[in-house]
């Protein structure tokens, strides 16, 4: 494959072209920062370490042959390094940051501190149980306080992210459908066309078909429908409630009925529990399994991509399937069972993954809790349901909802019906406001809605952050309605970069920096 | 609640402005079965001072690693981590950022991700990487899918050496997926004969080097051996330091290789959350799981990175995606990236030596004992050893002196009488001679009449 | 050489007994600058209906399916070094794959220009 030459690329050290007006390309606290291999050196480390008095090797014939060419830093050099390119990512601690569906709320720091205790951090999975009771201690209080926030029984904490948890959920109702003999003939997955893309793709992995089920006029599923696509085919449902337009669907009780009398289970995707966590227990309107993000709803901090963690609540009728390891209880004393051969009446679907699970972000997820207790959970959910509400009614008449306006839940939904005739786009809209220094909502998700606009704002937004943030959408709409496109086409210009050309990212991909041959000056992957 | 900035008088003020009495109004579609009267049947919220001691009480009833002689490995490593990894993870803009879907305002954890990507293909002699999965066993199993959709084909031969948590991850995935897979028994003495399991419906075999129980493994030949069949070889590394010292799987032929990464720059924390590795070769990139960062420019010619083939991605492919993976491992790979940065290529390879030294004194330190065996015939930093008796009840005894010897097999191969009296020891830069001696003596004591 | 057209915007060419494939002008609009192609392999059955290629734009991945079932004969090799050639001629350099027809009264039934032109101007 032919890759370009980075060189060409590089607008960094060894650019003569001035930017800005500036010698260096430098922009006053932007400060532009080569990659690690280009300031770096192979023979440069920034860890000092004694060189060992030799033994006699014990690698045989397996010692390194080829030569490791990777650049090291000294310390302060990384240092640098580091927080040049930190300063160039937006961030929950700088601002409003209103992915919907995604769920960026505050990060407390206790939760950092906590995980970070060496009795946390510094246990190894496969250190004798003898040794680690608090491990133990603090998944047992954690699942507690997740099956009753949830209103379950059973709980798998294992799963490693929520797209992880799906999967786990999924597995077990197929582990309960093959236990029943109906895994051969339930093999249809029924889905919301406005689902979130793990859902299909977490069902097409495990073989079933997915059927979609169209939403109503005001963006809800209907009961009659999901009536008429059930039948002994159906596996599950797989449903987000709160849906991904931000709205309670208010027949979910009717819908599970339905499910459970065609002997179907009902998956729920826990992405917008945050929306009803302490307020309404998703057990009580009748689900079979849920995944539960901790790093939406219990604010386990994102870091860029992870990472997450995805425990699972299930139904009594479910629970006999969980992955290993589970805790069982044994005499009063919590067992924590790590093989098959140990699991006596259970049926465990399997294993998904190596050891027990996400212990750094399950004392992170359980410090969340217990500072919010009860009350404090209840609250939370109602203020982010406060704040969606507030950005509704604030940007109503100058922004368009797909379905009307109407109450929504964490999360509010607009279309780009507002921006036609003004050639903006949903995508130039969204990136007129980095350059007023927010980060843009979720774009064209979901897929049912044109030009999707999803905004969620989060509890921990305060009067004043959301006045401003509505105030400036107000601006932007006015400016776009007004007209020129221009300035939204060629948004963001204060960016520590301008719009990226994906197509040739992904035309002639460069995955990786490779060092420039010492000879020729062309070169060629 | 400290966290939650309104006053009573905001919520007033915003309801009004809403257009609404209470906020129960907003909760109007949940269906009154459904509806919870009052709290949930929990405790009331606390401050940040109860909370942390309660948490604080929890931890305490645990045996840290470092307040023991500590040889446990099987997978997780304890390794020191500069002081500058944990610093600059925690600066808010990497902690509490989002996945980078706005590049123009994601660029620094794009472009760690780029070096990052860099980095892991570099070590393991492949040409490219993926910007990270949870960890070493579901990269692994992930790894076997992607053979998959590679070759078209469904069988999958394990190796007896391979970590037995990654073969029951890799039998569940592939058990609910319609794969096939046949797994050689777990083995120490890695006798077996991989290559006369390859037949033309066979994907992919998966081969661990170093081995679970420490053994060094020729990956050549069993590439050799795929190839010549259609098939592809996936090599398992669970202790990626060992990357310093060993020939790499990619200048051996390996076509996938799947590690954990955890080893550097992230803690034990009892298991996760950790990062996985897969690197591959160029042809294969549109078969990669997971999120991949790639070079381009901006509208004003400078290079930046983006996320890139992400038509692969779940959220647009949906069903036909390559897999469902989302939020993955970013800040575990960042934490790793630091730390693989400062210690650049010169300081891995002190780091192996120093691990593999301190191995080869232990093993000649075991050696010594009556008792005790050592299994193996090359090792990086972590061998297995036969002791006279259960094992778990030797590394028990030990425990309650302060000393976690090691992993028990028994502990991961519960249904194999055969592999009860044997041990996994592992040791790092961190295993001072003065814990060395502490096992010793103890064994010493314990083992002539065990 | 008859051009037909399917409701999934893709075209068929016969020539003889066999037929070009490839996907029509207001498709490739729809999928936006196309970044990879995958082609089936030479020699590969196809049944009407089957996955023959998969067209990957930067936000969207779609499949191609045979419009007739057939043998693949030749793909369209240019399109590896140059996806963006099905942007610039569609319905021309951009072929995807040629098949020899094994029922070439399954096109039977297809669009021909002038019917594909009403379904569009229906969607629009």
């Amino acid at each position: 494959m032919l890759v370009t030459d980075h060189s060409d690329a590089t607008a960094s050290v060894d650019d003569s072209k001035p930017d800005g007006g500036t010698f260096t390309g430098n922009r006053g606290l932007h400060i532009e920062e080569p990659l690690l291999f280009e300031v770096g050196q192979v023979d440069s480390t920034g860890v000092d370490l004694p060189e060992p008095e030799p033994t006699g090797s014990r690698l045989g014939a397996h010692a390194r042959r080829t030569p490791l060419e990777l650049a090291g830093l000294s310390e302060p050099e990384a240092l640098r390094h580091y927080v040049r390119l930190s300063k160039q990512n937006y961030a929950i601690d700088m601002g409003v940051y209103p992915l919907g569906s995604c769920t960026m709320k505050h990060n407390p720091r206790l939760s950092e501190k906590v995980a970070r205790l060496p009795g946390f951090a510094d246990i190894h999975p496969l250190q004798p149980l003898s040794t680690v009771p608090g491990a133990i201690e603090l998944m047992q209080e954690l699942a507690a306080w997740l099956m009753a926030m949830t209103g379950m029984p059973a709980i798998a904490l294992s799963p490693k992210a929520g797209a992880h948890g799906e999967l786990c959920g999924m597995m077990a109702i197929r582990a309960a459908l093959i236990s029943r003999g109906e895994d051969v003939t339930r093999t249809t997955v029924l889905a919301p066309e406005s689902a979130h893309g793990t859902n299909p793709a977490t069902a097409a992995f495990l073989g079933y078909k997915v059927e979609a089920i169209p939403a109503r006029d005001n963006g809800t599923v209907d009961p009659a429908v999901v009536r008429e696509k059930l039948g002994p085919h159906v596996a599950t449902i797989m449903l987000t409630n709160p849906n991904t337009c931000g709205l309670f669907e208010p027949d979910i009780v009717e819908i599970a009925d339905a499910v459970h009398e065609a002997g179907a289970y009902f998956y729920c995707d826990g992405a917008n529990l945050n929306a009803i966590l302490g307020k309404v227990r998703p057990g009580d309107f009748g689900i079979d399994a849920m995944h539960i993000n901790l790093h939406k709803t219990l604010a386990t901090p994102h870091g860029g991509g992870g990472p997450g963690a995805g425990p699972v609540v299930l139904s009594e009728s479910l629970a006999p399937f969980a992955p290993l390891p589970f805790i069982r209880q044994e005499g009063g004393k919590p067992i924590l069972v790590e093989a098959e051969s140990d699991a006596v009446d259970d049926k465990p679907l399997g294993r998904l993954g190596a050891f027990h699970g996400q212990m750094g972000m399950w004392v992170r997820a359980l410090a969340y809790l217990l500072s919010h207790g009860a009350d404090g959970a209840r609250e939370a959910s109602e203020n982010a349901v406060l704040n969606a509400n507030y950005v509704r009614v604030g940007l109503a008449d100058v922004m368009s909802q797909p379905f009307g306006d109407r109450i929504c839940m964490h999360e509010v939904l607009f279309d780009d019906a507002f921006l036609d005739g003004s050639g903006v786009s949903t995508l130039d809209f969204a990136k007129a406001m980095i350059d007023e220094g927010y980060h843009p909502m979720t774009m064209y998700f979901p897929l049912v809605v044109h030009g999707a606009l999803l905004v969620e704002p989060t509890e921990s937004e305060s009067r004043a952050e959301l006045d401003q943030f509505i105030a400036t959408l107000r601006d932007l709409a006015a400016r776009a309605k007004a007209g020129p496109a221009d300035a939204f086409k060629a948004a963001p210009t204060t960016a520590p970069r301008r719009r990226l050309d994906e197509t040739q990212a992904a035309r002639r991909p460069v995955l990786r920096w490779r060092p420039k041959p010492a000879t020729e000056p062309n070169n060629e992957a | 609640m400290r966290y939650l900035p309104h006053s009573e008088a905001d919520r007033e003020a915003m309801l009004a402005k809403i257009g609404v009495t209470s906020v129960d109004d907003l909760y109007a579609d949940v269906p009154a079965s459904a509806r919870l009267e009052g709290l949930v049947d929990l405790p009331l919220g606390k401050g940040e001072l109860e909370v942390e001691r309660h948490l604080g009480d929890i931890a305490a009833r645990n045996l840290a690693a470092g307040a023991s002689a500590f040889f446990v490995g099987a997978g997780a490593y304890r390794h020191h981590i500069p002081a500058t990894v944990d610093h600059l993870i925690q600066r808010s803009e990497f902690l509490t950022a989002y996945t980078p879907y706005q590049p123009e305002i994601s660029q620094g954890t794009l472009q760690a991700l780029f070096e990052f990507q860099t980095q892991v293909a570099t070590i393991t002699g492949m040409e490219v990487a993926n910007g990270g999965m949870y960890d070493g066993s579901t990269a692994t199993a992930e790894a076997v899918q992607m053979a998959r959709r590679i070759t078209a084909r469904k069988k999958t031969v394990l190796s007896g050496g391979l970590h037995p948590h990654y073969r029951q991850v890799i039998e569940t995935l592939a058990g609910m997926s319609g794969g096939r897979i046949e797994a050689m028994p777990s083995n120490p003495a890695m006798t077996e004969d991989i290559a006369g399991r390859i037949d033309d419906d066979t994907a992919c075999v998966v081969v661990q080097s170093p081995s679970f129980y420490g053994e060094l493994i020729d990956l050549a030949p069993i590439a050799d051996a795929c190839h010549a069949n259609g098939a592809l070889l996936v090599a398992v590394v669970t202790e990626i330091v060992a990357l310093g010292a060993i020939e790499p799987p990619g200048a051996q032929g390996a076509d996938i290789v799947a590690a954990e990464g955890q080893s550097l720059g992230n803690t034990l924390s009892f298991g996760g959350p950790y990062v996985g590795l897969i690197a591959t070769r160029e042809k294969f990139i549109r078969q990669l799981p997971g999120r991949l960062c790639g070079q381009t420019v901006d509208a004003e010619g400078k290079r930046g990175f983006v996320l890139t083939l992400s038509a692969r991605e779940q959220h647009i492919r949906r069903e036909k995606a390559t897999s469902n993976i989302c939020t993955s491992s970013g800040l575990c790979a960042l934490a790793f990236s630091i730390h693989l940065g400062l210690l650049g290529g010169t300081g891995l390879e002190r780091l192996a030596r120093i691990n593999h030294t301190n191995a080869g004194r232990m093993a000649d330190a075991l050696t010594a004992i009556d008792g005790v065996e050592v299994l193996n015939q090359t090792f990086f930093n972590e061998f297995t050893i036969r002791v006279d008796g259960d094992a778990a009840k030797l590394v028990e005894a030990l425990a309650e002196r302060n000393i976690l010897a090691g992993v028990p097999v028994s502990r991961l191969e519960p249904a194999r009488p055969d592999l009860r009296d044997l041990v996994l020891i592992a040791t790092t830069e961190l295993n001072i001679g003065a814990d060395r001696e502490r096992l010793t003596n103890a064994l010493g004591e314990l083992l002539p009449c065990w | 050489m008859p051009t037909h057209y399917t409701k999934e915007h893709e075209w068929i060419s016969v020539d003889g007994a066999e037929a070009v494939i490839g996907i029509s002008g207001y498709a490739q609009e729809q999928l936006g600058d196309i970044v990879f192609v995958e082609l089936p392999e030479l020699g590969k059955q196809l049944k009407k209906g089957d996955i023959g290629a998969v067209v990957e734009s930067v936000k969207a991945a779609s499949e191609v399916y045979a419009a007739a079932s057939g043998e693949v004969v030749a793909v369209n090799d240019a399109l590896g070094d140059d996806p963006g050639l099905v942007n610039r001629e569609a319905e021309d350099g951009g072929w995807f794959f040629r098949l020899r027809l094994s029922d070439p009264g399954e096109l039977e039934g297809l669009m021909d220009a002038s019917a594909y032109r009403a379904l569009l101007a229906a969607i629009e």
